[in-house]
This record gives C-alpha cells, structure tokens and sequence, in this order.
C-alpha cells in the first residue's frame, strides 16, 4: 500500500514544481513577519507612499496597531492623517472613477496584494521602476510593463535606467531585450537603505494580507502537539480492544 | 443508572432507538480484515459533518451579495472571532472531501465492492459523488473573487455549447446575460440549502445500502456464507467497538494531515485558495489562467483533450459529451465488470495493468488540467482520455479473458 502512495506523491510533485515557476527572475523579499520594527516601519511607508492613491479597506487600523505594537495615540498621530476614528477601515477618499480618470486603471486595494502576486513579486517591481519617456508618468517596470504606476519611491531610491541586452533570434534579427535596471542618479537612500525600506513595507504588506498568519502558526503546534498525544491514547484503546481478534 | 435504563426503557417502546444502535452499531458486524483502504468512509462522513458545521458559522457572517460578498469574506477573516480557523476549516475541508472521496472510490476498484450485490450502494456513493461536484461548483462561486467568477463563468459556458438549446439553457443557470448578483444568490441557496439537503439523504441511503448487503472486505469474500450457530458472520466482528475505536485513530491521523494544511499551509500551494481569487471578481478582467480546483482538473484536461469537430458538431460540444461521458460510465461499473472475483488479490495481472493505468491516467489528466495547454500537454492529455476509456470500455473483455487465483472461503489476515 504504500508504495501506491509513493507513486500517487511522485506523480503529483510535477505539478508542484510547476506551480511555483514564474516568467521573470524575482529577487527574493526574506521578510521576518516576527519583526515588529520592520512592520511598523513598512507600516509607515504604506501610509505615506501608498495610500494617497491606494486603499487597504478591509484593515482596520486598530487591528493594525494592536498586532504591530502601537497604541492608538500613536496612530492617530503617525499613521492616521485624517480624521478617522482608530476602529475604522483603512479605506481613502479617491474613487475608483477618479483613478481610472487620472491613471488609466483605478489604483487596486493593496490589503490582499501579497496573497494574489507573492512577497517576491512585489519586492521586485518596487524597485525594478526605470526611465522611460514614452510612458505617461516617465517610468516603465522590468516586472509590470507598461505599468500606469508612477515611481513613488523615486525621492528615496533614486532614478534608475533600463540595461538592455541585443539577443540575436533565429532569423538573424537584432532584438534588444531589457537585462536589469541600474541607478542614474542617486537618491536620499544608499541602495541597501532602499533596499531595506521596500523590505519593511513588503512585510508590512504580506502582514496586512493574512494579520491571524502568525497566530495561526503557533496555534498549529498546538494542535498538533495535542493530536500527536491523542493518536497514542487512541492507538493503545484500540490495541486493547483487538487484542482479542485473530 | 436504574432511572437512565427506565428511560431508555420508555424510549424504545416508543421509538426503535435500541433497535437502531444495534442494527448499525453494535451487531453490525463488519468483517475483520478491514485494511488502510477501510478508513474512508468513515472519513467522509467525519468531513461532511464538519462541513456542514463550518457551513453554518460561516453563513452568519456572510453576504450573498455581489457588491459585499468578497469583502464579508474578508469581514470573517478578520473581524469575526475564530472566523479565519471557521473558513479555512471549511476551504480546507474541500479539499478533504474529494480528496476523501477519491480514496474511497478506489479501494471500491481495488477490491470490487461495487459488485453484487452491492451495485445499488455504488450507485448510491456515484450520486453522492455528483452532488458532491455541484456543492463544490456552486460554493466555489462564493467568495466572488477572481477565480470563482472566471471559473464560474467557463463552467456555465460548457453548457452554452450544446446545440440548440444551448443559450438559452446557459442563460437560466445564470439568471443574468452574465453572471451577476442574481446567480451569485441561487448560487448560494443550492450551496447551503438544496444540495446539502439531497447529500445528506444521499449518504443516508447510502450507509442503509451498505448495512442491508454488509460490507466488502480486501478479500472479496462473502462472509456472510460463513455463520456460526447464532447466526453471526465468523469473520464478523461488531461494528462497535472494533470500528469504533479503530476509526477514531484514523480519525487523528486524518486531522494531523489536515491540521497541517489548514494551520501551515492553507493556500496549498495555490492549489486550495488560487491567487487570484484574492483579487474581487472583476467582470471586465480575465485572469491569465483560468484552471478549475484540483479536484476537477482531470475532467477539465478532457474538456481540453477533444481537439476536432465533427460535422455540425463543435469540438467543445465533443468535450462536453466527453467530460460527461468520464463521470457517468463508472455508473455502470458494477455491469462492466466481469470477472468471477472481487478483490485485486485474486485477479490475473491483465486487471491489475488496467488497473494502474487508470490511475496514472486520472492523476497524469488531473495534472494537465491545473496547466496552460500546449501541443504536448493536449496530446498527452489525449492519451490519458483514451486510457482512462479503456479501462472501462474494454472491462468486459479483458475481466473475462484474465486468468484469475482461487479465492479463498473464509477472509485471510
């Protein structure tokens, strides 16, 4: 029997190998989720950077408080510029119109953004903005092309040109092909200063996609702590009741 | 304990409430020899109830409702107390279910047990499995994220390509030129009310079935034939305690796997709560890749498989028939099999090739199904529909011709 099962789990591992492949090389976030200081300094960047333009309305900002360590003065004073109450959804006062008006796409609600592109992704396209004059805003993305998203962090990282690579095709064609980004002009961040910064705020935003993530982490030790005590009561119950079955 | 017998007492003559315990508890007898395979269907049972339960906690919270529905969603995870463990419970129990499922139906094909004269009680499970898919189907459209939409939207536009009838049939499931608030609702009403309502009459006739013609067991044999003086099966033992206590340990080992997934790992992967159906559902936007969950990918790579039209008839139509044709023919699995014996173990090795490829077959398409189609992939999943035909179509032929071993008369091990 178990060599079904075996051959049942080798046949599936394809599909989870394939499951995680993706098209552009992602740089990898490492963010600490148990990291309060980086939290609340994403939390921070989320708030000043993001939510001009981006809504997180299905995060209250007490919750947020409460799970990243700040207490609602703090909040109101750092993290709340208008007059909302502290138990309030996160939500903004540009309407979806209004950004499809102004940017072309409405500007999506960020509160689920780690879950659909993956911390990776979003770390990457933070920081992959470059120059590019035939774009609205003067910037295009090495991982979202043609984005209508202006480089908001451009103050802190900076600007950045595109490297291109001249790949030669089949039929003897030139192509130029977008190899990396690099820094033209610097900005009120070192690279790594930068670097960290988009890393806090991708924490914060892979914090604010599943809040209960960490809790429902150690509460599964717990369980399965307990199950793996209740599989020995129930393991020796049934030794005793079949002991007499030949 | 005198009063507690007085009322048992006052029960039983008004309600066969002794009578039943005995029936299916505790001389119930089941043979001996139950294997692994044997958990299942206790299993099932454990997730239906647990579904059911979860169910019921989650539409407290939950509106069906087109403009609230994803964020009430959001509302359970967050704000409700215990409301993420009470979803992912139930997104997790999904998947269980199937997953379940599939393993109960196999140890049916491992060990014949949809054979006379149990062939009512496949039919019985098949319907439960049918139902199984609708409460799926329609529960995936729920959350009204991307993925429920989308999914949705392929699901129903099968049915747009039968001929004639076919707008016009697509158009009442919906409700709506498209899908919209009005199927979300009905979605919801058949989700939480009709189809749990016709499972749980489906399972009861179910284990009624099964306790009228007695369970199967690895050896396939009758034990029935082999009564002591008191008119008790020799290689019978009552269903209570043995069972019980014996599926409480599969009951732990079963919730450790799915504490796991639900605690550790509840997106699976991707597999269980796809990424995008953590985005609204957007009618204007289709996601790049629109893949059913796992548990219907197998069907779905057949839908894909069919390639070419005949005559008037479009190759998605042809799909349809086939992906149809894949779930009803194990309807008729008990009149296909023709082999003297039941169990694997005493079939020739022509049943146990078949056998092995049906399940290469059902993963392999299965796997196919979660991917994008390429020239490759469609062929091999052509393959795979023709194989997993085979097996059934070929049945009667091939059980007859294969050699086979003597079965014994009483169970062994």
């Amino acid at each position: 029997m178990k060599k079904y099962l075996l051959s049942a789990l080798l046949l599936v591992a394809p599909a989870l190998v394939a499951a995680s492949g993706g098209g552009v090389h992602l740089d990898k976030a490492n963010i600490d989720p148990t990291n309060k200081e980086s939290l609340q300094r994403g939390a921070r960047t989320f708030v000043n950077y993001c939510m001009g333009c981006h809504s997180a309305k299905y995060q209250r900002y007490n919750r947020l408080g409460r799970d990243l360590g700040i207490s609602d003065d703090d909040i109101i004073q750092n993290l709340m510029f208008t007059g909302e109450k502290t138990g309030d959804l996160m939500d903004i006062a540009m309407t979806k119109e209004m950004g499809k008006k102004w940017f072309g796409a409405a500007p999506p609600d960020l509160t689920l953004v780690a879950r659909v592109r993956g911390n990776d992704w979003l770390y990457t396209y933070l920081r992959t903005f470059y120059q590019d004059d035939s774009r609205p805003f003067g910037v295009n993305n090495q991982v979202f092309s043609n984005v209508g998203m202006p480089n908001v962090l451009w103050e802190l990282q900076g600007t950045q040109k595109a490297v291109y690579e001249t790949v030669i095709d089949d039929e003897g064609h030139e192509h130029q092909v977008l190899e990396g980004v690099e820094i033209e002009e610097a900005g009120s961040q070192t690279p790594a200063e930068f670097d960290r910064t988009v890393r806090d705020l991708v924490n914060f935003l892979a914090y604010m996609g599943e809040p209960i993530k960490l809790e429902r982490q150690s509460l599964g030790i717990k369980v399965m702590l307990f199950l793996f005590v209740f599989f020995i009561v129930a393991y020796l119950l049934k030794k005793e009741y079949w002991k007499d079955i030949h | 304990m005198g009063m507690l017998v007085n009322f048992r007492d006052w029960i039983d003559a008004r309600f066969p409430l002794t009578k039943m315990w005995e029936e299916h508890l505790s001389k119930y007898y089941a043979p001996k020899n139950f294997n692994f395979w044997y958990f299942f269907g206790s299993l099932a049972l454990l997730v239906l109830v647990l579904q059911i339960i979860t169910g019921i906690f989650l539409t407290m919270n939950y509106k069906p409702d087109a403009e609230m529905a994803f964020a009430s969603v959001e509302y359970i995870m967050r704000d409700v107390e215990w409301g993420w463990l009470i979803r992912y419970m139930h997104s997790t129990g999904a998947t269980a279910f199937f997953l379940v499922v599939y393993l109960h139906m196999f140890r049916a094909l491992l060990y014949g047990s949809y054979k006379r004269p149990r062939e009512l009680l496949w039919i019985f499970g098949m319907m439960i499995y049918l139902a199984l898919m609708a409460e799926a189907f329609f529960g995936y459209l729920l959350p009204w994220g991307q993925m429920s939409y989308w999914g949705a939207q392929v699901i129903i536009s099968l049915f747009g390509a039968i001929p004639v009838i076919g707008d016009d049939l697509s158009l009442w499931i919906r409700g709506d030129f498209v899908i919209s608030d009005v199927t979300l609702n009905r979605f919801f009403a058949l989700h939480v009310i009709a189809v749990p309502f016709v499972l749980a009459i489906l399972v009861v006739l179910h284990i009624l079935a099964l306790h009228e013609v007695g369970s199967n067991n690895p050896d396939g044999v009758e034990i029935k034939k082999n009564k002591d003086e008191n008119g008790i099966p020799k290689d019978g033992i009552p269903f209570h305690p043995y069972y019980t206590v014996k599926d409480i340990v599969g009951v732990v080992v079963f919730l450790m796997f799915f504490s796991f997934v639900m605690f550790f790992v509840p997106e699976g992967g991707g597999y269980l709560l796809e990424a995008p159906n953590f985005e609204p559902a957007d009618p204007l936007k289709t996601p790049e890749h629109i893949a059913p969950v796992w548990y219907f990918t197998p069907y779905y790579a057949m839908l894909r498989a069919v390639t070419i039209d005949i005559g008037p008839l479009s190759a998605k139509f042809l799909g349809v028939i086939v992906m149809g044709a894949a779930v009803v023919i194990l309807f008729f699995l008990p009149w296909l099999d023709r082999s003297p014996v039941k169990s694997i173990r005493y079939r020739g090795p022509i049943c146990k090739i078949m056998l092995g490829l049906f399940v290469v077959s059902f993963v392999v398409l299965g796997w196919l199904g979660t991917q994008a189609p390429t020239d490759t992939k469609t062929m091999m999943a052509q393959v795979g529909t023709i194989v997993y035909f085979a097996f059934f179509l070929l049945m009667p032929i091939y059980t007859k011709i294969d050699s086979t071993k003597p079965v014994p008369d009483r169970v062994t091990g």
